[in-house]
C-alpha cells in the first residue's frame, strides 16, 4: 500500500472534501498563499483559488468568530489555526458561540465548523505555543474533540469532521507531520466516537491519543521483548464522543491500565478515564489505574528538560512497570 | 476614501429632511402606522415583562429596550430577503420587529417549554433564524464577529445581502469588534455595524469609557471603512441613513459603520442597582419628553394627516392587550421537561447519531 505522510493525508482528505461540497472553504493564517505554515495546506490555493482557500489576518477571535457565524447559515469552514494554543485568543467564540447557540436557541441553529491545528508541544516553543487543550475543550457540551495518532485517522477523521453537523475541533500535531503511514488509495471515512485497538495484548491496557500512542506502541515493543509484557494499546482517536465500550473491552481483557497524554495531570483526560474504568470495570482490575501526564508545570523551553517534562518511550514503560 | 462629512455634534434632527427620502417616501400610510405599531408593541410588551419581573415571575437579566424603539423598528424596516440581523443581549426589541410573537418571546422570559428557545436561552438569547434573526448574545461584543461571518456567506453564496450587526457602546472597546471592523473592510464583507449608542456602557458613561472624537463611529476611518452617525428617536433618519449602508453593502459589498444615538429609559438591566446613581432624573425626563421616538413619530403622523388620536389610543390598547395575553400564555405554558435539559446540544442526538461512542457524561449514570 502507498505510504503517506501525516500532513500529506491531511491535505487529501481536505482536498477530497473542498471537490466534493461547495460549502467547504479553508481559512486561516497562511494558509493560501504561504502554502500553510506546517505546509498541510500546500498547493490548495493554486489548485482551488481565492474563494475557497482563504488567508486572514491575525485575528483569531474575529476569523474564527466570522467561521462560526457563516457555519449559522449552512457554510462548512475549515478554520486553522496555526497553533492549538492560539484558540484561547479565540476562546469566547470558540466555547461561547460555537458551543452553545443551539442551545440558546432551542435547537434552531448548528454550526457544522470544524477547528483544526497542532496541538502539543515537545519541540522547543516554550508555554504559549505548547498546549494541548483537548480536556478543557472535551469538558463543553456541544463541542467534539479529535485527535488523530497516524495518517489513516488524519485523513479519514478529517473528512467525517468535515461532513459532521455540529462544531469538531480537530488536533494535530507538527510532531506526527512527517511521519508516514500506509492509506489506501480509495475514500474511506472513519467514525468520529471510534477508538481503535493498534496493538493487541493480554497484560496491560494502555489508553493514549496523539501521538501518545505512537510513544505508547513503541514503549509496548520493548516491554515486550525486555519485560515479557503484553501490553494492549487503545487509541481513543477521538476524546467526545469517546469509545467507553473500547476501553472496557479492553480493561476487562488485561485487567490493568495505564492512562497515557501530553495533557497537564489535573483534571486531564486520564483523570476522565480512570475514573470510568473503576466505575465500569471494578471487579475486572487487579490494580489501580495508572496515569502518565506531562509534568505539571508550563511548557519548558530547555530541549533536555521538555523531553522529561513529556510523556516519552521510557516514562511509558517506567509506568507500565509500576502498574502492580 | 469618502467617508460621510456628517459630525455627530452637527447632526440635526431633522423630520421634515429624513421624511422626504426616498425611503420614507415611497412608504404609504398602512405602513407608517405598520412602523408606529411596532415600536408600541416593543414598548407595552417590555413594560409587562418589567412587571412579571418585579413580580418574581422571572428571573435573570431582563435588559429593557425602552426608548430605543426607533432603532430596531427603523433599521430592521428596511430589510430584504436576504439582509440578516444579530445582535447583543438588549434583544427583545429586534426579535419583535423581525416578526416573533409576543408569546414565544414572554414565555422564554418566564422559562417555559413554550418559549422561542424552549426556555434554553432566556432574555439575552432570543433567535428566529427563518426570521433572519440570529440573536440575542450575551458577551459584550461577542457577536460581532458572527455578524461578519453571516454576512460574508450572502457574498460567498453571490446574494445581494447584508447583515446588520448591533452592539452597544460599551462593546467599541472590545478586541473582536475590532477585529471584526478589519476583517469587514478588508475582505469587502457586506456587514452594516450599528452602534445603538444610549451613552452609556451599563453605568460607565460614554466619556468614561471610551477615547474618542466627534464619534465611537469616526473610529471607521482607521480601517478604511464608511461612518455615519444617525439620531435614533427620529425613524425617519433611522431608515434613511440606514438604506444608504445597506445599498453599500448590496452593491458596492462594502461594510459601513453606523452610530445610532438613542437612550434607555431603565437600568442596564432591571438588576442594575445604580441605575438612578450615575445620570440624573431630570436627563432622564428631559430626553423623554423631547426625544421620545414613539411621542414624535405619532406627532408627526397625526401632523401628516395618516393617523388620529383615536387610532393611536386602539393601536396602543391592542398592544397592551396583546402584552397581557402573553403574560397569560407565559403563566400558563408548563416548564420545559428534566429529558429536555439535554436535547439541542449535538445536532446528530437530535437527528439521529452520526457518530460513536458516549457522549453525554452524567455521574448518576456510572
Amino acid at each position: 500500500m502507498r505510504k503517506l505522510t501525516y500532513r500529506e493525508a491531511l491535505r487529501e482528505g481536505l482536498s477530497e472534501e473542498i471537490e466534493r461540497d461547495d460549502n467547504v472553504v479553508i481559512m486561516g493564517e497562511e494558509v493560501a498563499q504561504y502554502n500553510g505554515a506546517y505546509k498541510v495546506t500546500e498547493g490548495m490555493w493554486a489548485k482551488y483559488g481565492d474563494r475557497r482557500i482563504m488567508d486572514t489576518p491575525i485575528s483569531e477571535a474575529g476569523f474564527i468568530g466570522m467561521g462560526i457565524g457563516a457555519s449559522m447559515l449552512g457554510l462548512r469552514p475549515v478554520m486553522e489555526l496555526m497553533f492549538f494554543s492560539f484558540a484561547y485568543v479565540a476562546w469566547d467564540q470558540m466555547i461561547n458561540n460555537a458551543s452553545a447557540v443551539r442551545y440558546m436557541s432551542g435547537g434552531k441553529i448548528n454550526c457544522p465548523i470544524v477547528i483544526r491545528g497542532p496541538a502539543n508541544g515537545g519541540t522547543g516553543v516554550g508555554a504559549t505555543h505548547s498546549h494541548t487543550p483537548e480536556n478543557a475543550i472535551a469538558n463543553v457540551p456541544g463541542l467534539k474533540v479529535v485527535c488523530p495518532a497516524t495518517a489513516y485517522d488524519a485523513k479519514g477523521l478529517i473528512k467525517s469532521a468535515i461532513r459532521d453537523n455540529d462544531p469538531v475541533y480537530f488536533m494535530e500535531n507538527t510532531l506526527l507531520y512527517g511521519e508516514s503511514w500506509d492509506v489506501p488509495e480509495e475514500e474511506y471515512l472513519v467514525p468520529i466516537g471510534k477508538a481503535d485497538v493498534k496493538r493487541e495484548g493480554k497484560d496491560l491496557t494502555i489508553i493514549a491519543h496523539g501521538r501518545c500512542v505512537i510513544l505508547a506502541l513503541k514503549a509496548a515493543e520493548i516491554l515486550q521483548a525486555e519485560h515479557d509484557l503484553d501490553v494492549e494499546v487503545v487509541d481513543l482517536r477521538s476524546i467526545r464522543p469517546l469509545d467507553e465500550e473500547a476501553i472496557i473491552n479492553s480493561v476487562r481483557k488485561t485487567h490493568r491500565a495505564l492512562c497515557v497524554e501530553e495533557n497537564k495531570p489535573f483534571c486531564g483526560v486520564g483523570a476522565q478515564i480512570s475514573h470510568l474504568i473503576q466505575s465500569k470495570c471494578f471487579d475486572d482490575l487487579d490494580a489501580p489505574v495508572k496515569r502518565l501526564s506531562a509534568l505539571d508545570a508550563p511548557a519548558i523551553y530547555s530541549e533536555p528538560l521538555e523531553k522529561l517534562q513529556l510523556p516519552n518511550v521510557d516514562r511509558i514503560i517506567k509506568a507500565a512497570l509500576s502498574v502492580g | 476614501m469618502p467617508t460621510l462629512e456628517v459630525m455627530k455634534k452637527d447632526t440635526k434632527t431633522n423630520l421634515e429632511g429624513f421624511a422626504a427620502a426616498p425611503v420614507n417616501l415611497s412608504l404609504k400610510p398602512a405602513d407608517k402606522i405598520k412602523l408606529l405599531r411596532e415600536m408600541i408593541r416593543i414598548r407595552r410588551f417590555e413594560e409587562r415583562s418589567l412587571k412579571a419581573y418585579q413580580a418574581g415571575s422571572i428571573g435573570g437579566f431582563l435588559h429593557l429596550y425602552i426608548g430605543q424603539e426607533a432603532v430596531a423598528v427603523g433599521t430592521i424596516s428596511v430589510g430584504g430577503k436576504h439582509d440578516h440581523y444579530i445582535t447583543a443581549y438588549r434583544d427583545h426589541g429586534h426579535a419583535l420587529t423581525v416578526g416573533m410573537g409576543m408569546d414565544e418571546c414572554m414565555a422564554e422570559l418566564y422559562g417555559k417549554a413554550t418559549g422561542c428557545s424552549k426556555g434554553k436561552g432566556g432574555s439575552m438569547h432570543y433567535f428566529a433564524p427563518d426570521k433572519n434573526y440570529w440573536g440575542g448574545h450575551g458577551i459584550v461584543g461577542g457577536q460581532t464577529p458572527l455578524g461578519l461571518g453571516l454576512a460574508f456567506y450572502q457574498k460567498y453564496k453571490g446574494l445581494k445581502g447584508s447583515c446588520l450587526c448591533y452592539l452597544g457602546d460599551g462593546a467599541v472597546n472590545q478586541g473582536a469588534f475590532h477585529e471584526s471592523l478589519n476583517l469587514a473592510s478588508l475582505w469587502d464583507i457586506p456587514v452594516v455595524y450599528i452602534i445603538e449608542n444610549n451613552g452609556y456602557s451599563m453605568g460607565t458613561s460614554e466619556a468614561r469609557s471610551s477615547a474618542f472624537q466627534h464619534s465611537l463611529a469616526k473610529r471607521a476611518e482607521g480601517y478604511n471603512m464608511d461612518w455615519d452617525v444617525c439620531m435614533g428617536h427620529d425613524i425617519y433618519e433611522v431608515r434613511a441613513k440606514t438604506e444608504i449602508a445597506m445599498k453599500r453593502a448590496h452593491e458596492k459589498s462594502r461594510p459601513t459603520l453606523l452610530e445610532i444615538d438613542t437612550y434607555r429609559y431603565e437600568g442596564h438591566s432591571v438588576a442594575d442597582a445604580n441605575k438612578k446613581k450615575y445620570r440624573s432624573p431630570e436627563e432622564i425626563d428631559e430626553y423623554k419628553k423631547t426625544k421620545d421616538p414613539i411621542y414624535l413619530f405619532k406627532t408627526k403622523l397625526i401632523a401628516e394627516g395618516v393617523l388620529t388620536e383615536e387610532v393611536y389610543e386602539t393601536i396602543d390598547q391592542e398592544a397592551k392587550n396583546e402584552a397581557n395575553a402573553s403574560a397569560k400564555f407565559a403563566e400558563e405554558s408548563p416548564y420545559p421537561t428534566e429529558e429536555s435539559i439535554q436535547e439541542d446540544i449535538y445536532w446528530e442526538v437530535d437527528h439521529g447519531r452520526t457518530s460513536q461512542g458516549r457522549i453525554f457524561f452524567n455521574d448518576e449514570q456510572e
